[in-house]
């Protein structure tokens, strides 16, 4: 397994190997299908379509629709415009959508496509129908991560589609990341139990964890609606959860709507959950109720009991920016030792921010950005680990260090299922990452130890 | 043999006039331009008069199509598989990304410590800068930085869409770094604008192995009956599966191109006595360089069903005209369906006369038919992803196939005989003597022409026509990929991915069938589906009753709600 990696680093400045990212346009359409009725459409060769349709259907188990513009070596030479205008007629007339997100990918970026003036003759021909709107983002894939292509796709929703009425609305708008539906549902609960309207958008709960009913629906019950996203120009306050993920759009919304925005980290663990209540509270000014506190209360309860499992255990961490920021903090509430961090997108923010969070705990903790699972390995290699958490792709270095035990999180998960029904975030959230965390260690230890320190009880 | 189906229910002109109707009833939805171009790639199927399919043109920009681009025919599908050589995307990180690991191309290490090169992604990872300055010096950089870790025999690189724009010359690249390196570094064009499809990507990678690599190594190895098998990619083991019944039956396997293979076993391919192809469309270019440059002949197998994997090994046998193989190969056979045979039965007898319709690549939606019809199941419809008019309607329509402007810019590499290695097989004489006994050489006579009267048959289906077919025609089980199967089975319908195959299988040779025919009886009678509709939507809303009153009687249950679509199992599923 993974034979060719040495512990010594050779310094490379070209070569990526095992990346822990991928690219902009899979992010600008997970985010579209987190619209109401909304297809999206991929403006480039049909492959990136392909490659990000499979894998986010991988990821979801669930249908994934989008479009294709579908580009010959004639459109490379000449432009897409004509195969957008098409494309545009066919989706309206055949899958018949509210709205349209065309996001670009590097090909009709190098090409050089307007979007927006493409859009705009589809539309004089007659190809939009009234009523339909068509949004768009730039999302080349040589700049940024498929977190960049999320956070782009979220800003053009705004741009597009947020009004200010100068009413200000009883409501709160919650930017939730590029996290599963089942988070986006958590989020929506918790601010249920505050009784707090929130409008959350892109929201992918109800459209990528669909129930089986025998019934398809091509653009199911869920997704924020164009009406939930323009009325976001109306609402008290935005809480963008997420520097890199969700704080563009807040701004654009601030910038266009004068909305106030309020930067928080992904609600992962006690202090950030903790965090995302409070903003809640204050802005709506609103109790919290029992039924939070007593949440809260399991949640360190559990924490309390196993924590002698978990204390000082070293561990790895690698995945997106906003997601391993937040889950670093969790591993410190938890008193755990998180040695190695990486993402494998850019952003200075990624290394001052775990620094500051490590600082105490782990002062020579290995933070990097712009980082890849390749150089992690290497650094396991140089000195292991209790734990590993990441995406799937994690599995294979877990298995060549001897079986560290490995916690899936983030995108994509593309060999277990529980990230589509149970959150990663909330109280509920945390719980059941300590609760996978404990599951591995011990499945480690029952099946491997030596068969004295085989325990009934622990 | 040809499978054996059972009739359809209904007489021969209904069934011509259902079929036509369900094509109309899906080219409806469409705008008139959309229309007229689709109808050509939709046809009812006559075996005796097999119609002209339109096949291998430009997918319909908005139609929410199953296929993918050149790149991943190159880099995902023929090249990719082979494990001991390094393999780097030129290219922003997104195409590196999506074509690591996520193909099934098994791989059994040779030796204890081997680096098995499908692993890694490896990717320039083209920034901004490179795409505005240019990304040569990235991946002569990248190259260098990949020898100086891993110290690969050969080095194989792939471009995407930007580097075909920007005009950055790979090949050179290559040319330099193989004269730098000493090892074996060579590159592809395979951007995935190129073509209509995966196709393009198929040919373009053939024509750089075939440069490339076949024929480096001259030394063979040491086997009374040496074959190729081309066109196989060892997905869940299928590879393994077929070497197996080919071994026991004393059939040495060179390589298998390319499915758990290495570049030394590619380098020598030239030296078997036989090519035989599973995946037409995929490596046909192969075979037929091989022939031309080397005089290997080429025969097309199939080894995905018990009766076709019966007839491809005495096809092979045939072809090497020998009486111990022959008896050998009866002997396997007679083994293989008799182990068989149970499993075979018992699966028949549940899932005899259910509908199937299959989806898929530019082989597996005909090869596969031969499986349903193993366990006495019909293909109702059927269509490739990425085919070619001679995949659909056999190879002698090659002459009146129209090269349009997508496949000129393919590059057709002109072959010629080697002067030193050029050895057919074959006497003129003997090759006479076999084709009058029966024998036919590079016979691929495509899916038509063993698909029923009045089957359909759908090229590069779209979105919206797999609803209308299971809305009209309520196939049992669809066969298909992972972007319309949790569509399907949303609509209650189990779907079958024929790429992945769900993560099982192998579904090749006589134990691959097994595997398979049991699956299917699995997928079509999982309780699961039973459960779809609870109770409480089956019967109407009723009083507020106690819900266990021992005194008085049940309340009586209402009619059941009208049936919506038939059940996967059979059962109808009330509304």
């Amino acid at each position: 397994m993974l034979n060719g990696t040495t512990a010594e680093i050779k310094e490379r400045s070209a070569l990526r190997i095992n990346p822990a990212k991928t690219c902009q346009p899979i992010g600008a359409m997970y985010a579209s299908l987190g619209i109401h009725g909304c297809m999206p459409h991929s403006h480039g060769s049909q492959g990136c379509c392909a490659y990000h349709r499979s894998t986010l259907t991988r990821h979801f188990k669930d249908p994934v629709i989008a479009t294709t513009s579908s580009f010959t070596e004639g459109s490379s030479v000449f432009g897409g415009s004509a195969n957008l205008n098409q494309a545009l007629e066919n989706i309206f007339t055949i899958y018949k959508p509210e709205i349209v997100a065309v996001h670009t990918t590097c090909l009709s970026e190098v090409i050089g496509d307007d979007i927006p003036t493409i859009v705009k003759k589809a539309a004089e021909e007659g190809k939009v129908p009234a009523g339909c709107r068509v949004i768009h983002a730039n999302t080349p894939s040589f700049v940024g991560s498929h977190i960049t292509g999320f956070a782009n796709m979220t800003k053009a929703m705004v741009n597009y589609l947020s009004e200010k009425t100068g009413e200000t609305k009883d409501q709160i708008n919650v930017i939730p990341g590029f996290v599963d539906p089942s988070d986006m549902r958590e989020m929506k609960r918790l601010a249920g139990e505050l009784n707090v309207n929130i409008v959350l958008f892109p929201d992918t709960s109800d459209v990528l964890d669909t129930p089986q009913t025998g019934i398809y629906e091509m653009y199911p019950k869920g997704g924020a609606t164009v009406e939930q996203i323009a009325s976001a120009g109306d609402s008290i306050a935005t809480l963008a959860l997420g520097t890199f993920a969700s704080h563009p759009a807040a701004i654009a919304l601030e910038d266009k709507c004068s909305v106030p925005t309020a930067l928080l980290e992904l609600p992962i663990g006690v202090t950030a959950t903790d965090e995302y209540i409070d903003a809640l509270r204050n802005y709506a000014a609103v109790e919290v109720p029992a039924s939070i506190v007593q949440e809260r209360g399991r949640l360190l309860d559990v924490i309390s009991d196993m924590g002698q499992y978990l204390f000082g255990k070293r561990v790895a961490v690698f995945g997106d920016p906003d997601h391993v920021i937040a889950l670093t903090r969790f591993l410190v509430e938890l008193d755990m030792k998180p040695v190695y961090v990486i993402t494998g997108s850019s952003g200075n923010h990624f290394e001052t921010r775990v620094g500051e969070i490590l600082k105490e705990q782990v002062p020579d903790a290995k933070i990097k950005q712009n980082a890849d699972l390749f150089e992690l390995h290497q650094w396991i290699k140089q000195q292991g680990v209790d734990l590993l958490i990441g995406n799937t792709h994690g599995k294979y270095i877990a298995r060549a260090e001897g079986n560290i035990p490995f916690v899936r999180f983030g995108f994509p998960i593309l060999d277990r299922m529980s990230h589509r029904v149970f959150p990663t975030v909330g109280y509920q959230g945390a719980l059941r990452l300590v609760d996978k965390i404990i599951d591995a260690f011990f499945d480690k230890k029952d099946r491997e130890a030596p068969e004295e320190q085989v325990e009934l009880i622990q | 043999m040809a499978p054996e189906i059972t009739p359809l229910p209904i007489a021969p002109e209904a069934a011509a006039t259902e079929a036509k109707a369900t094509i109309d009833k899906m080219l409806k939805a469409y705008p008139a331009k959309t229309a007229r171009k689709r109808a050509k790639q939709l046809l009812v199927n006559d075996p005796e008069a097999i119609p002209q399919i339109g096949a291998n043109t430009r997918t319909i920009p908005g139609i929410m199509t199953q296929r993918g681009c050149t790149y991943a025919g190159c880099r995902g599908v023929v090249i990719g598989p082979i494990s001991d050589i390094l393999h780097i995307t030129h290219g922003p990180i997104g195409c590196g990304y999506y074509s690591w690991l996520t193909r099934r191309n098994l791989v059994r290490p040779r030796h204890a410590g081997d680096t098995n090169y499908l692993q890694y992604a490896m990717s320039t990872d083209m920034m901004e800068e490179q795409i505005i300055f240019g990304g040569e010096k990235k991946l002569r950089q990248a190259i260098r930085e990949a020898f100086d870790i891993f110290h690969p025999k050969a080095i194989s690189i792939y471009s995407t869409c930007p580097v075909g724009l920007i005009g950055d010359d790979v090949h050179a690249v290559a040319r330099e770094m193989k004269e730098e390196l000493g090892i074996n570094v060579f590159a592809f064009s395979c951007e995935g604008y190129k073509g209509v499809s995966q196709s393009a990507g198929h040919h373009i990678a053939n024509n750089g192995v075939f440069k490339h690599m076949i024929g480096r190594l001259d030394e063979g190895d040491k086997a009374e009956f040496n074959i190729n098998l081309l066109g196989e990619y060892n997905i869940g083991g299928d590879a393994w599966a077929i070497d197996e019944v080919l071994r026991k039956c004393g059939i040495h396997v060179t390589a298998t191109l390319s499915g758990d293979v290495t570049y030394d076993q590619v380098c020598k391919a030239h030296t078997v006595d036989l090519n035989t192809v599973m995946c037409h469309r995929s490596i046909n270019y192969m075979a037929e360089m091989m022939e031309k440059k080397y005089g290997i002949p080429w025969i097309k197998v199939n080894f995905v069903g018990a009766e076709a994997t019966a007839k491809s090994l005495r096809k092979i046998a045939a072809f090497f005209e020998s009486k111990k193989l022959t008896d050998r190969v009866e002997e396997v056979i007679a083994e293989g369906m008799a182990k068989l045979k149970p499993v075979r039965d018992a699966v028949t007898a549940r899932c005899k006369g259910k509908k199937a319709a299959l989806f898929v690549g530019g082989s597996r939606a005909h090869s596969y038919q031969h499986l349903f019809a193993d366990i006495g199941m019909e293909t109702i419809a059927a269509g490739y992803e990425f085919a070619h008019r001679d995949d659909y309607e056999g190879r002698a329509v090659l002459p009146t196939i129209k090269v349009d402007a997508d496949s000129r810019n393919i590059e057709e590499i002109t072959v010629e005989q080697d002067p030193v290695r050029y050895n057919p097989r074959k006497t003129p004489e003997q090759t006479k003597a076999l084709e009058e006994g029966g024998f036919s050489f590079k016979d691929y006579t495509g899916m038509m022409s063993e698909m029923k009267k009045n089957a359909l048959v759908i090229d590069d289906i779209s979105h919206h026509e797999i609803e209308k077919l299971i809305e009209l025609r309520h196939p049992d089980i669809i066969c298909s990929g992972i972007k319309d199967k949790f569509i399907i089975e949303k609509m209650g319908i189990p779907c079958k991915q024929l790429h992945s195959y769900d993560y099982g299988g192998p579904y090749t040779a006589f134990e691959g069938a097994a595997n398979f025919y049991q699956e299917i009886d699995r997928m079509l009678h999982t309780k699961v589906w039973k459960y779809v509709v609870p109770s409480w939507m089956k019967e109407p809303q009723l009083q507020a009753t106690p819900i266990y009153n021992p005194k008085e009687p049940k309340p009586k249950a209402a009619a059941p709600a009208p049936v919506r679509k038939p059940e996967a199992g059979g059962e109808a599923i009330p509304e």
